[in-house]
């Protein structure tokens, strides 16, 4: 069988800098490829390349062909034959690839009368068959709905719609589910898949997330610097790696399965700046297995087994780095310490939601935090996971505003926030730190790191900063020199470094931790997380640690508490949540997160939640879970069910440090 | 678990580095910038001129030669002089004098009311901008040019810091409404709620997070008002208003000298010529010092 698309040796360069170069793979009827890389690898510029998409100034070459047609340097008008109809493609944000002012149904319908010769009404009429294939509920009323009225998932599902009205060869996908939250993308990733299969497209599916690939593709490029550095079937790449930067990928990912927290292997340095070509290999300064031969000249892709190419030249020497089978002992202290830095006791929070621009009045009330309970030992680490919308940012504001809350109670360091003297707030402040998600953005452009550092000390009046500013630095493993840049000379992995020893300049005691590793690219990901997990166990401290990725969690928390729309659905020790889930919602989030490890992967049992998640203005009565429930729909009968409509579940102990909120919690293993 | 070397660096005996405080690298940003050592070498060379240059000069300001009627530039009388006799070197540096200090301090003090009451109105909200907007919008209500004429009695030999100030009074308005939108949004931002939730005092966090971020805005305002200022400060002169006879500004000597530029160019180019090197310089030292408050500028390095 002859290939649908072809690249081959496809380069792309704005102005002097080169951008992708030497890309080449070819893609059969039906096939998934997927290719992995980190921003700035130029996978998306290879996309775009490949439809004609790229500005004027962009030079390209090489050759794409499909069906043997070459498509670089085609008139436009054959371009635009072919994008939609036999190429298509699906973008990352849904939110900007939907026209705001139609209405979803006329998009859709419009891409199938770009390239079929039919009337308004038949197009229209397929645009809900479309619709229908890819999960949307009443299609038909949904296709009237404008795209601010859809939720990102369903975005998501629309584009597929359009993507694939046309029975294209190919579709193309940027990474689509990027922007989702876990649940939502097994559902995309699922839509996807049947829409596959209904098409018999080819597709190209461009992601950072190895676990995504993993289950979801049939053939994997990795790309670095613009290179694509290995290839190969799913397996062979997982398995038999031959390339550092690959290997050194799959150990430097958190992952939810495999017994307890292995050490990761962080990949040492940063991503090359593209425009400053070296002679040698581009990874050779990261490498840990570099030699003198690598900075000679740059490796090409080597044949190292049946279809699978690797660009090292010592390829026969790469061994998957895994940290040793000496897995991080497991967390000893079972029993909780006895001091509590941090209590959280019904906390509730509610956002009046105003209508009108003249006279505005309140249209209702979001509740977007209704009562949480939780605590923190010192020397402990709670996660705070959830998806998006389920209340766990607003938690962490009203904590560290140190105001009073609406209801409820917060006692931060023995002190109760509605009754705070000045002394004692300026106190909390100081044992109190914040660490937040974007590195860039929460450290002042307009300072030098000396005096980011400075910052708390010279607040807190303690001491001259000149020398703890240095052995801050040195803490968190950056180099003295560091003091005089500014923060956009930084990398954002020091950049986060920076940010967390400003968090240390005044020994705190707690450490929250608002998504700190989620804007870092992945090879970055596992250095930050050591240096987190290090610095714990070495000055004593505890951690709030608030995030989406489970992963993440998993690997530095002792204990977890999952957050769905407002409510704590599970709470408890991190081993018993993550191995025997017993809320059905931290079954299906668990069951959601997809493994980088191929055969695992496939052999899964998916839970796969239906419908949207509700809003925060809206809740559904009694349990709060229960439209979205597998076990509501399936498992209950009538008679079961009417206690989740009538009562909201509390969250009850069940067992040694683990508690559900869910009127029948059963555990289960899901990873 | 296995740390790797950076990780436990921490144990190693850190070295004590010199503080490169935002001072140090400022200075250190501005003075390698070429624009900012010529603009600043220029202005500073103004200020000479003014004050070190009539010590030199034969004839004062008050002087007149009654020998000497418009007659060209000469041994006698450097720069020429006027219809009436006077010494034109000698007014023009006193002019010089006046319109230099009235220029600079008028820009720099209605930018700083403007910063002030921007970023205070802006970063507390609530009563604080209620008032401080009122007094905004009040100020651009009055008509400026009345009130400074009505007052111009009041600003006679000697009051000239009170003119300065009604000046810089009658500047700040606009500046201080895009101060108080812009600190609005940099109160959003990560870095501020990161200083706030360290414990920085809110006025602290004014002076070292907000004010830094809205120079390049600022400094601009202020290059725009030393200009601003010298003109306004010389059509009220033109009027005979602002600065009062004897005294004299460029102001007062360019609408004089205007009438008779045409057969006698010196009593008018030496004045303007002055005025256009001094903005120009001003201009020039704030771009430098634009550019060095900015890490992202090019050449910075």
């Amino acid at each position: 069988m002859s290939p649908v698309l072809e690249v081959d040796g496809l380069e792309v360069a704005f102005g002097d800098v080169p951008v992708v170069r030497g890309l080449s793979y070819e893609l059969r009827a039906g096939e998934v490829l997927g290719i992995v890389g980190e921003s700035g690898a130029g996978k998306s510029v290879a996309a775009a390349a490949v439809l004609g998409l790229l500005p004027p100034e962009a030079k390209v070459s090489g050759s794409v062909r499909l069906h043997g047609r070459e498509l670089i340097g085609a008139p436009e008008r054959e371009l635009a034959r072919i994008r939609g109809r036999t190429v298509s493609m699906v973008f990352q944000d849904p939110q900007s690839a939907l026209t705001p002012v139609y209405r979803v149904g006329d998009q859709i319908a419009e891409a199938v009368r770009a390239h079929q010769r039919v009337t308004k009404e038949q197009a229209a009429v397929k645009a809900v068959d479309l619709l229908d294939l890819v999960g949307i509920p009443d299609p038909a009323r949904r296709a009237l709905a404008f795209p601010h009225e859809f939720s990102g998932g369903m975005r998501q599902r629309a584009l597929i719609a359009m993507a694939i009205a046309n029975d294209p060869d190919v579709i193309i996908c940027d990474e689509p589910t990027t922007a989702l939250d876990v649940t939502v993308q097994a559902q995309v990733l699922e839509v996807l898949r049947k829409a596959q299969c209904r098409t018999g497209a080819a597709i190209v599916l461009i992601t950072h997330d190895l676990g995504v690939v993993a289950g979801f593709a049939d053939r994997v490029l990795v790309m670095y610097a613009g290179r694509p550095v290995e290839t190969g079937d799913v397996d062979d790449v997982y398995y038999r790696t031959r390339m550092p930067y690959t290997s050194g990928l799959l150990g430097s990912v958190p992952r939810v399965d495999g017994g307890g927290r292995r050490p990761l292997v962080p990949i040492e340095g940063g991503p090359p700046e593209p425009g400053r070509p070296a002679p040698g290999c581009p990874f050779a300064p990261r490498c840990p297995m570099r030699e003198e031969a690598c900075d000679d000249r740059e490796p090409p892709l080597f044949e190292v087994g049946a279809g699978h190419r690797a660009a090292c030249i010592r390829w026969a020497d790469v061994r998957r780095a895994d940290g040793g089978e000496q897995a991080r002992a497991p967390r000893e202290p079972v029993t909780r310490g006895p001091r509590t830095v941090l209590e959280v006791q019904g906390l509730v929070k509610r956002y009046p939601l105003m209508r009108g621009a003249m006279f505005r009045r309140r249209a209702g009330t979001v509740h977007a935090v209704a009562g949480i309970s939780f605590d923190i030992r010192e020397g402990e680490t709670l996660g705070l996971v959830g998806e998006s919308g389920s209340g766990k940012t607003t938690a962490l504001t009203q904590i560290l505003e140190l105001a009073e809350p609406e209801e409820g109670r917060i006692v931060v360091l023995g002190c109760d926030t509605a009754r705070l003297t000045a002394g004692q707030r300026a106190a909390v402040r100081r044992d109190m730190q914040v660490v937040f998600q974007d590195p860039a953005a929460s450290l002042d452009p307009r300072m030098t790191v000396y005096d980011i550092l400075a910052e708390p000390l010279r607040a807190h009046r303690a001491g001259a900063p000149g020398r703890r500013v240095a052995e801050l630095l040195a803490l968190v493993g950056l180099d003295t020199a560091h003091a005089a840049r500014y923060p956009r000379e930084l990398s954002g992995g020091q950049c986060q470094r920076v940010a967390i020893a400003r968090a240390l300049a005044l020994e705190p005691r707690l450490l929250v931790l608002d998504e700190p590793v989620s804007a870092l690219d992945m090879s970055i990901r596992a250095g930050v997380l050591n240096l987190l997990g290090a610095l714990k166990d070495r000055l004593g401290l505890s951690y709030l640690f608030v995030a989406h990725d489970l992963a993440v969690v998993r690997y530095l928390a002792d204990r977890v508490a999952v957050m769905q729309l407002g409510r704590i659905a599970e709470i408890g020790r991190a081993e018993a949540v993550y191995a025997t889930p017993a809320h059905p919602y931290t079954q299906a989030l668990l069951s959601a997160i997809p493994l980088p490890d191929p055969v695992r992967e496939r052999s899964r049992e998916r839970i796969l939640l239906d419908g949207e998640p509700p809003s925060p203005a809206d809740p559904p009565s009694g349990c709060r879970f229960r439209t979205r429930c597998p076990t509501f729909r399936g498992v209950l009968t009538a008679e079961e069910r009417s206690l989740c409509v009538d009562a909201e579940p509390e969250v009850r102990p069940l067992g040694e440090d683990q508690a559900a909120a869910c009127h029948y919690a059963e555990k289960l293993a899901v990873v | 678990m296995t740390l790797s070397e950076e990780e436990v660096a921490g144990d190693l005996e850190p070295a004590e580095p010199a503080p490169p405080s935002r001072g140090r690298v400022l200075a250190g940003r501005f003075l390698a910038s070429r624009q900012g050592r010529a603009g600043v070498g220029v202005l500073a060379l103004m200020f000479v001129l003014a004050f070190a240059g009539p010590l030199f000069a034969p004839w004062s300001h008050t002087d007149k030669d009654f020998a000497a009627f418009l007659e060209p530039p000469s041994g006698r009388h450097w720069f020429g002089t006027l219809q009436t006799g006077a010494d034109v070197y000698a007014l023009t540096l006193r002019g010089l004098q006046r319109s230099l200090i009235v220029g600079l301090l008028a820009a720099l003090v209605s930018t700083a009311l403007a910063a002030l009451a921007g970023a205070f109105a802006g970063y507390f909200g609530g009563w604080t901008d209620r008032v401080l907007t009122w007094i905004t919008d009040l100020l651009l209500a009055l008509p400026a040019f009345l009130i400074l004429a009505i007052m111009s009695p009041l600003f006679g030999s000697g009051q000239w810091p009170l003119f300065v100030l009604m000046l810089a009074l009658f500047l700040w308005m606009v500046t201080a409404k895009i101060t108080r939108g812009m600190t609005i949004s940099l109160r959003q931002r990560e870095f501020v709620r990161a200083a706030r939730y360290l414990g920085v005092p809110p006025v602290k966090i004014i002076f070292s997070h907000v004010l830094p971020n809205l120079s390049s805005l600022l400094i601009v305002d202020a290059t725009v008002n030393v200009s601003a200022a010298i003109l306004a400060e010389t059509s009220l002169s033109y009027f005979g208003f602002g600065i009062q006879p004897p005294d004299v500004s460029l102001g007062t000597l360019i609408a004089d000298g205007s009438r008779t530029a045409i057969y006698a160019p010196w009593t008018f180019w030496f004045a303007a010529g002055l005025l256009v090197v001094t903005v120009l310089a001003v201009n020039v030292a704030g771009d430098a010092l634009r550019d060095a408050f900015d890490p992202g500028a090019k050449g910075g390095r």
